[in-house]
């Protein structure tokens, strides 16, 4: 044994007695077919189909289309006239407010979370459990409870209405998340391969980037989605701690919109729409990572 | 890790420094605000003079306030009334999704969909679709002849709709946990079973429902710690109303906070909050023997 937190492996995923083997992925059944859940699950489909339904048809038509037909009916004139008014207007700064944010929250989480797993997994010093049980705590910590706080301090800091205001406190919340994915990864790596490092005389810098990181590859993915999506859809921090057009960013940008567009819907859902792409190209492209992040499992 | 018995170097290990970041930048942002927020409970503060120390009086004002009370009774019912309903509705989906059927991949992708979104997103889209001169609301309260399609402008309706709405958010979510739970069944026991001649529904009570034990209890502790601090869904929809009928926690906290600024008092209401949240998840986990507590992000 080489640190006392050992016997305590923490886990995102609830993987149930079996859990404790990884990889142990193996094939199962339910049995039959399950009618009452394929019944719900068909249910479902329509309540979740028919808003979206309504939220891309109504976004290409005109105003007057969506006041005169309603949300259901097929336009008799597609146009994307909504999209452009959306593009056109204040959008792309928002949009680029939101990537940056995302960025800056996905690299901060990242390298903190790194750093400190590394240390809670490898070092001796007795405080590592006290430390890993700081972020256990952390978790529990639901923002709204802070934001009082946490306004004092952006203002004190004098960072109010900039874009570190949001970064930096939307960062500090994806950490507890991030430390113990990254704990749970980084415990899996072998004695052996330190070891090996050692006998070429790496040191712990070395050792950091070229073994642990590379091994935690997938740990530190989900690390980075997760932070990154929490950023991205993140709203009570924007809201507090911001207020100029110049540091709005989309969820934000959206609610005001409400004010802007009044009854302009086709153009309010078309921000909608425009707001979610990005997340849902990401999506298609990395279905997995995504998952894993949002849920905030262990990435294997 | 095991105990070293090859005559390879030892591999040098990290201090507790590498933890220092990490641990300051969380203790900064996060945990240093929890004692904050404390701090400024026993305080007046309008968040622009210096606070001005009134010992008890916030918290005496909590306890006789009846605007808290009825916040109280409301988050609590909300509370409530999503896990009533979200538990069966997930654990049937989830059910259903872990088993193999031919288009459970496609309609599990769909489900994830609002999964993608963020809940000011969501709330416009469903702001859009309640309305009741021009959503479907006007529709549906069309073909039913019901006498008003305003939902959000009657009491219940609008707690309805904020039940409803987080519903459709989250429910995607704990189908994914309920899925991952009920992947770890051994197939086994439902072949053990089934040669017993125990039917479907037998064996849904009698194996999955026990073995999923340990992921009810970790859905229904996000689902409380979500339901207690739902915001953005609310702010959008109804902002606390009509009336007070859907003042919860969190939103009379913004409100009173930021909206009054009466910032010693909402810190007040944000301790409460933390109080009933926490102690609600850790009697949960008590409760139940369950030991391992997991994120707490959902519904922020």
């Amino acid at each position: 044994m080489t640190s006392t937190i050992d016997k305590r492996p923490p886990r995102l995923a609830d993987d149930g007695p079996r859990a404790e083997r990884p990889r142990a992925r193996r094939p199962f059944r339910l049995p039959r077919a399950n009618y009452p859940g394929g019944l719900a699950a068909l249910i479902w489909l329509g309540i979740v189909v028919v808003p979206l339904y309504v939220l891309i048809v109504s976004t290409i038509q005109t105003r007057q289309s969506y006041l005169e037909n309603g949300p259901l009916s097929i336009p008799d004139e597609i146009t994307f006239d909504a999209y452009r008014t959306v593009l056109e207007g204040d959008f792309p700064r928002y949009l680029l407010n939101t990537l940056v944010v995302t960025v800056a929250c996905a690299a901060i989480a990242v390298t903190l979370a790194v750093t400190v797993a590394y240390s809670v997994v490898r070092t001796r010093s007795r405080l590592s459990r006290r430390v890993f049980q700081l972020f256990l705590l952390g978790l529990a910590i639901p923002s709204q409870a802070v934001i009082i706080p946490v306004y004092l301090i952006i203002t004190e800091l004098q960072l109010y209405d900039t874009l570190l205001a949001i970064i930096l406190p939307t960062a500090a919340f994806s950490l507890p998340v991030g430390v113990l994915i990254l704990v749970g990864t980084m415990r899996d790596i072998d004695e052996e391969l330190y070891e090996s490092m050692a006998l070429d005389g790496a040191s712990q810098v070395r050792m950091l980037l070229q073994l642990v990181v590379p091994v935690s590859r997938a740990g530190i993915s989900t690390v980075a989605v997760f932070s990154a999506l929490n950023a991205w859809n993140g709203f009570l921090f924007p809201l507090i701690l911001t207020q100029s057009p110049e540091t709005r960013v989309l969820t934000l940008g959206l609610y005001d919109f409400v004010g802007e567009f009044r009854t302009d819907i086709p153009s309010l859902l078309a921000a909608v729409v425009l707001s979610i792409v990005p997340i849902f190209t990401a999506y298609l492209f990395a279905r997995r990572q995504l998952i894993n992040g949002l849920m905030g499992v262990g990435g294997r | 890790m095991k105990p070293q018995t090859s005559k390879a170097p030892r591999a040098g290990r990290p201090g507790i420094a590498w933890a220092i970041p990490g641990v300051l930048f969380f203790a900064f942002f996060a945990a240093a605000p929890m004692g904050i927020v404390a701090y400024l409970s026993f305080t007046d503060w309008d968040g622009l003079s210096d606070p001005s120390w009134t010992g008890l009086d916030n918290w005496t004002r909590l306890w006789e306030d009846d605007g808290m009370r009825n916040a109280v009774w409301l988050s609590l019912l909300l509370t409530a009334l999503t896990w009533l309903t979200q538990t069966p509705i997930t654990l049937l989906l989830g059910v259903w999704a872990a088993g193999r059927q031919r288009n459970r991949a496609v309609l599990s992708a769909v489900f994830f969909l609002p999964l993608l979104a963020s809940s000011v997103a969501l709330a416009l889209l469903w702001r859009t679709i309640f309305d009741p001169n021009f959503g479907l609301a006007a529709d549906i309260a069309d073909w039913f002849d019901l006498e008003s399609a305003d939902l959000l402008g009657s009491s219940r309706g609008a707690f309805a709709a904020i039940l409803f709405v987080t519903g459709w958010q989250f429910i995607p979510f704990h189908m994914l946990i309920y899925q991952g739970g009920a992947r770890q069944i051994p197939r086994s026991f439902y072949d053990a079973a089934s040669i017993d001649g125990a039917g479907t529904v037998r064996q849904f009570f009698h194996i999955t429902l026990p073995q999923l034990r340990n992921t009810i209890v970790t859905s229904t502790v996000l689902m409380v710690v979500g339901a207690l601090t739902y915001f953005d869904t609310v702010l959008i929809l109804t902002r606390g109303g009509p009336g007070d009928a859907t003042e919860i926690v969190p939103y009379l906290m913004y409100d009173t906070g930021f909206a009054a600024f009466d910032l010693g008092y909402a810190s007040a209401i944000a301790c409460a909050l933390v109080v009933v949240a926490t102690t609600a998840s850790l009697l949960l986990v008590r409760l139940t023997g369950f030991t391992r507590m997991r994120s707490t992000r959902e519904g922020m």
